[in-house]
């Protein structure tokens, strides 16, 4: 199916600054890539990254649960979508979302023989473009877990690896009924800069597992993750990472927000070491996702959730925060300025808070309740991009131009 | 067939002429004609997705092996749930 785009519809004006951003050059221009539960929406952004123009709603009524610039073409924008009556499907824009083309081989478990246990795609949850050496290729992550590959730029899609019908992940991934109550997730789908066949992903839940040749042999690598009170930690199924990243500076390490706490993983090690211990106390260490700092191994922020009791996982005290280190966890600065003081009972998910790689960092947050948060100054002071949009799935980050 | 409007950007029109003499043939010619509105309707399993609802005649049908007449009316509609 073909989709037109839809007319754009700005939500702010011109930049004050104009003039100091057009003497940088070369002028790279900003783009936030939006995910919601009712449409897309993209948001380009000036050099200053103060003003922001929405382009939107693209796919209005669909669920977009993940929406992806390919960072080796900057043009290849996929949109994994489904409807809450439709199937789910892929969608390809090389134009910026002016026009869209379903995939004509979106991502789908094979037809098991009648009486064996089936399973069918409910959505495409996570996407990641394959290494800078492999154009065109593409990773998926489902729900139910499964992991999928596609060689042509996001148009065919197939099962990777024998990963999908290993007795022994089958049992780790859940069905369709079991895991959390939104559906299993795979998703962190990592790919070593330094080799296209060093992939790790994460299973929500089932832990974090590694490959080191291109799919072949899988191992988890979950030592030192903590599961929640009173359930085994030997057992992947207990096992929640939430969020992982590679730090671009250094693919050695690894820092996790899970379900239990925030991680660091300094490869060649396998034992995963809970840097959340240094937060705050009446702050926790539960959230969704993690960002870590393009150039420096050194730093990462979080965005904490309620972890207490009922797990309300909302803003601590509705009181929003986003917490940075500068040490590798060792200590945790509380970045709050500009967001609201109280009775902000924020939800964020995984796949809502990112970074971009200028200088200094972008960092960027969308709310369960529609809400964009945006800051030009690595945490320091934040501002609202805009309201009132959709719940917010997710929020990615490009430079373009 | 009567189509359900979710999937009219495929058809480009609320109801096709189909060929087939069963309701699965029937879908069988509506890909042919509209790549990829298969499986929006059934997933790999060939289970009919939760949300989707085929009346023939007015009357519900939940079997892809159910066979259809050529004066059949077959609808198609979508369940909605939720908000």
């Amino acid at each position: 199916m073909a989709a037109k785009g839809t007319k754009l519809r700005k939500t702010a004006k011109a930049a004050p600054n104009k003039k100091k951003a057009a003497s940088r050059a070369p002028k790279k221009s900003h783009l936030l890539l939006v995910a919601t539960r009712k449409g897309a929406w993209l948001f380009h952004g000036d050099a200053a990254r103060k003003t922001w123009r929405a382009d939107g709603p693209h796919f209005l009524g669909h669920v977009i649960h993940h929406l992806m610039l390919d960072p080796r073409d900057g043009r290849t924008l996929l949109a994994a979508a489904s409807t809450g009556h439709l199937g789910p499907t892929i969608f390809r824009s090389t134009d910026m979302g002016k026009s869209w083309k379903e995939a004509s081989r979106p991502p789908a478990f094979k037809k098991v023989p009648e009486g064996q246990k089936a399973r069918s795609v409910h959505h495409t949850f996570w996407l990641t473009p394959a290494h800078k050496n492999e154009p065109g290729v593409w990773y998926a992550g489902t729900s139910p877990q499964g992991l999928f590959r596609s060689e042509d730029g996001g148009v065919t899609w197939s099962e990777f690896s024998g990963l999908n019908d290993d007795a022994k992940y089958r049992a780790w991934m859940g069905g369709e009924q079991e895991g959390t109550p939104d559906g299993p997730n795979m998703h962190s789908i990592i790919v070593d800069p330094r080799d296209p066949a060093h992939l790790y992903f994460g299973m929500s839940s089932g832990g974090v597992h590694e490959t080191r040749d291109g799919g072949a042999h899988w191992a988890p690598l979950v030592d030192g993750m903590e599961v929640v009170e009173g359930f085994d930690a030997r057992n992947l199924t207990f096992h929640d990472p939430h969020c992982v990243r590679m730090c671009p500076s250094n693919p050695d390490r690894l820092y996790q927000q899970n379900h239990c706490g925030i991680y660091r993983l300094d490869r060649p090690g396998t034992m995963w070491k809970r840097i959340g211990k240094a937060m705050p106390k009446k702050i926790g260490d539960v959230g969704f996702g993690i960002v870590v700092h393009p150039r420096d191994d050194t730093r990462a922020w979080v965005l904490p959730m309620d972890g207490q009791t009922v797990w309300p996982r909302t803003s601590v005290e509705g009181k929003p925060a986003v917490y940075g280190t500068r040490d590798g966890g060792k200590s945790w600065t509380r970045l709050d300025k500009g967001l609201p003081r109280d009775q902000a009972w924020w939800t964020v998910k995984r796949q809502a808070f990112t970074g971009d790689s200028a200088t200094p960092v972008g960092l960027y947050f969308g709310t369960t309740s529609g809400e964009l948060w945006s800051s030009a100054s690595e945490g320091r002071s934040w501002s609202l991009v805009a309201r009132h949009l959709p719940e917010i799935y997710a929020v990615e980050s490009a430079q373009i131009g | 067939m009567l189509i359900a409007s979710p999937l009219r950007p495929y058809t480009g029109a609320d109801e096709v002429m189909l060929r087939g003499a069963t309701l699965d043939e029937l879908l069988d010619d509506l890909e042919a004609r509209c790549p990829g509105i298969r499986f929006r309707i059934v997933d790999e399993q060939e289970r009919i997705r939760k949300h989707m609802r085929f009346f023939v005649n007015g009357e519900p049908v939940f079997d892809l092996a159910q066979s259809v007449r050529p004066t059949d009316e077959v609808c198609m509609v979508q369940a909605l749930s939720g908000g």
